[in-house]
């Protein structure tokens, strides 16, 4: 039983590194997203600090500005 | 009524969301990879290699989907001059182009011990391969054009050709001799695959869209957020 699980027949092969290739897509897409959206959070940061207080004041008035302020502080 | 999408207002859900998804994507898919690898039963003439039909079959059937997904809101955006719209269209991109490849790929490794070949220059595989490069044409168009006008145009235009191609890749097996079978799973008749096998398939199926709906969610926050720091220099 847990032989032809295993090899499933001699397609182990196959169908394992089908499996593998689409879980590896799904781990690297899921990166580099990942890391695409901590670049731009971490760059709205930055400019974020960089603004006067008149200027901070503004920004926050948008509601949008302050959810991604929130959000970066809590992850 | 689209104002009640606008950005600055579902930014609170969509930047809460992918926690959700991810965490329901991960037990769908455990339960999936379960069912398609152990509990669902050989077939009679392929044997254990009808098993990367759970990976191959959705992969397919979610990149279809994305695509008229990515054609019907770009055109909604020159209808509804709306800017989330092609926003939402291009955060679909991505997921769709590496499904795509995913259906290309494990469709190859399943060519290998059921018809003998990797690569066969078949109708469904080759639309199929058309398809990848409308996707690649039209996610190159958002990375080399600045000006927002341009690359609305010139990316609707492409997905207004692309869509042409997607009846072609569903019809293929009907209209042209293809190695492919005809359709197994159909919504107005009886589907030919036993429920021992649908069901895995309907759970992979699940965790797929689930996966797409997951980058789509943090690639649009991204692209929000983008906007923002543009917004900031501005000030």
């Amino acid at each position: 039983m847990i032989n032809e699980t295993l090899f499933m027949n001699g397609y182990a092969v196959y169908v394992l590194s089908a499996f593998s290739f689409t879980l590896l897509s799904f781990l690297s897409l899921y990166l580099v997203t990942k890391m695409q959206f901590v670049r731009e959070q971490n760059k709205f940061i930055a400019k974020f600090g960089s603004l006067t207080n008149e200027q901070a004041r503004t920004a926050k008035s948008q509601r949008i500005n302050k959810e991604i302020l929130a959000n970066a502080t809590n992850n | 009524m689209f104002k009640l999408f606008e950005p600055n207002k579902i930014y609170k859900i969509t930047s809460k969301a992918p926690k959700y998804v991810l965490f329901l994507f991960i037990v769908v898919l455990s339960i999936g990879l379960v069912e398609a690898l152990v509990l669902s039963p050989k077939d009679y003439k392929q044997s254990d290699a009808v098993r990367i039909m759970y990976v191959h079959v959705p992969a397919a059937w979610i990149t279809l989907g994305i695509f008229s997904s990515i054609t019907l809101l770009s055109i909604s955006g020159f209808v509804f001059k709306n800017k989330n719209f092609f926003l939402m269209s291009k955060s679909l991109a991505p997921s769709g182009f590496v499904f795509n490849i995913i259906a290309l790929v494990t469709g190859s490794i399943w060519g290998k011990p059921t018809w003998g070949t990797w690569w066969a220059w078949d109708a469904r595989i080759t639309s199929m391969l058309i398809l990848a490069l409308f996707y690649a044409m039209y996610l190159i168009v958002w990375g080399i054009y600045d000006k927002e006008e341009k690359v609305y145009k010139i990316s609707t235009f492409i997905t207004i050709l692309g869509i042409i191609n997607v009846p072609i890749i569903k019809y293929s097996v009907d209209w042209w001799n293809t190695l492919h079978q005809p359709a197994s799973i159909n919504i107005l008749s009886k589907s030919s695959i036993h429920s021992s096998m649908l069901y895995p398939l309907f759970m992979m199926t699940a965790a797929f869209a689930l996966f797409s709906l997951l980058i789509f969610l943090m690639k649009y926050n991204t692209e929000l957020i983008k906007i923002k720091n543009k917004g900031l220099d501005r000030l």
